[in-house]
């Protein structure tokens, strides 16, 4: 157990770029971005003389605002709170994509592996530390970062509003910033076993490949959609290239990115369509996503993910190329 | 005495050549053994072996262990510096050592730091800041703080300049090696390591030529210069060697009769770097 804790720390230490450094840098941005559209409306509104709500002055719309309208604007906050999860979320997706492609490949390349195959360290712990890093550390530091840049957002909006006016106490009552904070923290298993199929997938590429690991994992799966399609077209084997390209393909190189069992998983018995539009916390909230436990492309993928794995310990022990 | 390792028949054939063929040698406790044979000969691959990073044919057992199966347990007993540029080039000190603390059970932090505190290197220095022998020191560093039974080495000092071949070496036989502890060295600088030797393996195609420890390698092999007029009945004895020098005839001689070559002209002890180029003649013919 304290082994496999300091090879996640080691992990750390080498990916702080990626895993840390990435997504307050992407959060960062994100905030700058917003302060300087905020600027620019008030800035715009001042020269102009616009005035929000089409003349009608801000607070007089506040005061006249109904339940339904405060709702909205609780909304709005909702959104502020987890927009930046977005872009965070698509960063990490390209940091955990490249990390599972060299984690066991650029050791080798540059022979590290001799040292740290020269400890009393397991070559299953070795690799399993490196799962646990793509598919629970570095999504945990994402979400954790989002949630502070959400919460600084909110800050944001609210300190703009206020300017106008508007009650800012109010304002927070009716958004659910704790709800959002929850439900992006409750996604983080769900993304580790959406993801794995993927992590799978480039960690057996990395630790297999003599050279070139992101040509394998790209190529493979492209070229044998390519196939199953070409077949398909000619009506043989019975075999459907969307079905492949949708479940294979897409699977083992695109579940890395966070969000994408909301888009690829049509088992999913909630769907979109019918969620409430004041709501937007609903697409993220346990309720909805959770769904997802009852869909066996899921568990299909988990199970493929678990042998990819294997394979990648296999490729770990007998791969002497150094 | 007890064996640390033993090969029986040991054979690993790689796509188009033999690294082993067929090789058996034994390996006692507190000795320090020179493996020792020119680019390609099977060496690495000897190495590799023993310490569980390839598959082979035949029959290898290291402090009790197979290799092939019980890697984690063997890897406890068992340390290895490859050469210079194995360390990852991120680490840095403070990690390496926080690092191999937690994860080695036989790993004594204060030794290694004492180590480190006769070295110019720093806590937050990473090794991509290094030079090969500051590198090495750090490994090293890390290497003796290990309670290790068997050290490996494979070229540890490649590429090094002589003040830290020399202090790499002097460090190991004073803060590191007792007579509990075994050492295998492979090297091409065979000189400087020749009078810390105990044991020499000569390694050739795949096959082990000289298995023998250095006291019997005295007694063994003569080396004779002779003159020019007493070559003749030198050459008729077999020697394994000759070369020119200054007119004269240097003979080397395998298990002559040391009296007859005493008359024959001046007799001395061969270097070990003398008795491999006479062993390996024709290697790359």
């Amino acid at each position: 157990m304290k082994t496999f804790y300091w090879l996640l720390k080691r992990e750390f230490w080498e990916h702080r770029g990626g895993f840390l450094w990435a997504p307050v840098v992407t959060g960062g941005i994100f905030l700058v971005l917003n302060v300087m559209a905020i600027i620019t409306a008030e800035v715009l509104s001042a020269r102009h003389g616009v005035r929000f709500g089409g003349g009608v002055d801000i607070q007089e719309m506040m005061r006249n605002a109904d339940a339904g309208a405060w709702q909205q604007v609780g909304a709005a906050a909702d959104v502020a709170m987890i927009s930046s999860m977005g872009l965070i979320g698509i960063v990490m997706g390209i940091v955990v994509l490249f990390y599972c492609l060299g984690s066991l490949y650029d050791d080798r390349r540059d022979r590290s592996v001799l040292f740290w195959k020269s400890l009393p360290v397991s070559n299953t712990n070795t690799v399993l530390s490196k799962v646990a890093s793509a598919a629970i550390v570095a999504p945990v530091i994402a979400v954790v970062v989002s949630i502070v840049c959400g919460l600084l957002q909110l800050i944001l909006f609210v300190i703009a509003l206020s300017f106008h006016g508007v009650n800012v106490w109010q304002l927070l009552t009716y958004s659910h910033p704790l709800r959002a904070v929850a439900s992006l923290l409750s996604n983080v298993p769900l993304y580790a076993l959406w993801a794995l199929p993927a992590i799978g997938w480039l960690m057996l590429c990395s630790s297999g490949a003599r050279s070139k690991p992101f040509l394998w994992a790209v190529a493979t799966p492209v070229v044998l959609g390519l196939l199953v399609s070409w077949f398909d077209i000619m009506g043989l084997f019975n075999m459907t290239g969307s079905w492949f390209w949708a479940n294979v393909v897409q699977r083992v190189l695109l579940s890395v990115f966070p969000g994408t069992s909301l888009l690829f998983d049509k088992h999913n018995p909630l769907n979109m369509g019918d969620l409430n539009e004041n709501d937007p916390l609903a697409m993220l909230s346990p309720m909805h996503t959770y769904g997802l436990l009852a869909s066996p492309n899921l568990w299909i993928g988990v199970i493929a993910g678990l042998a990819l794995i294997a394979g990648a310990i296999w490729f770990r022990r007998v791969r002497d190329d150094s | 005495m007890n064996a640390v390792v033993t090969a029986t028949g040991l054979s690993k054939t790689y796509k188009n050549s033999i690294a082993l063929n067929d090789v058996s040698f034994r390996i006692e406790s507190g000795r320090i053994v020179g493996l020792i044979g020119p680019n390609g000969a099977g060496k690495t691959t000897a190495l590799k072996a023993i310490l569980g990073l390839t598959d082979f044919k035949g029959e290898l057992n290291v402090l009790g262990f197979d290799p092939r199966t019980q890697r984690d347990q063997l890897m406890e007993q068992v340390c290895f510096i490859a050469d210079v540029a194995v360390l990852p080039r991120w680490i840095r000190v403070r990690e390496a050592i926080d690092f191999v603390a937690n994860v080695h059970p036989r790993f004594n932090r204060a030794k290694c730091e004492a180590f480190l505190a006769r070295t110019k290197l720093t806590p937050n220095q990473r090794v991509k800041q290094m030079s090969k022998g500051m590198i090495v020191q750090l490994h090293l560093a890390l290497v003796m703080a290990i309670d290790a039974r068997l050290l490996v080495l494979d070229e540890p000092t490649l590429g090094l300049d002589i003040l830290y071949r020399k202090q790499f070496y002097q460090s190991l036989l004073e803060d590191y090696f007792d007579e509990n502890k075994t050492i295998i060295v492979t090297t091409h600088q065979v000189e400087e390591i020749e009078n810390i030797l105990t044991d020499l393996m000569f390694i050739r195609d795949g096959r082990i030529v000289l298995d023998t420890d250095m006291d019997t390698v005295g007694e063994r092999f003569v080396e004779v210069m002779v003159s020019a007029e007493k070559a003749a009945t030198a050459r008729s004895m077999r020697p394994l060697d000759e070369r020119q020098v200054f007119g004269k005839s240097i003979f080397l001689f395998d298990g002559a009769d040391r009296a007859t070559l005493e008359s024959m002209g001046e007799v001395r002890r061969p270097t070990v770097s003398d008795l491999f180029v006479a062993t390996m003649k024709g290697t790359y013919a």
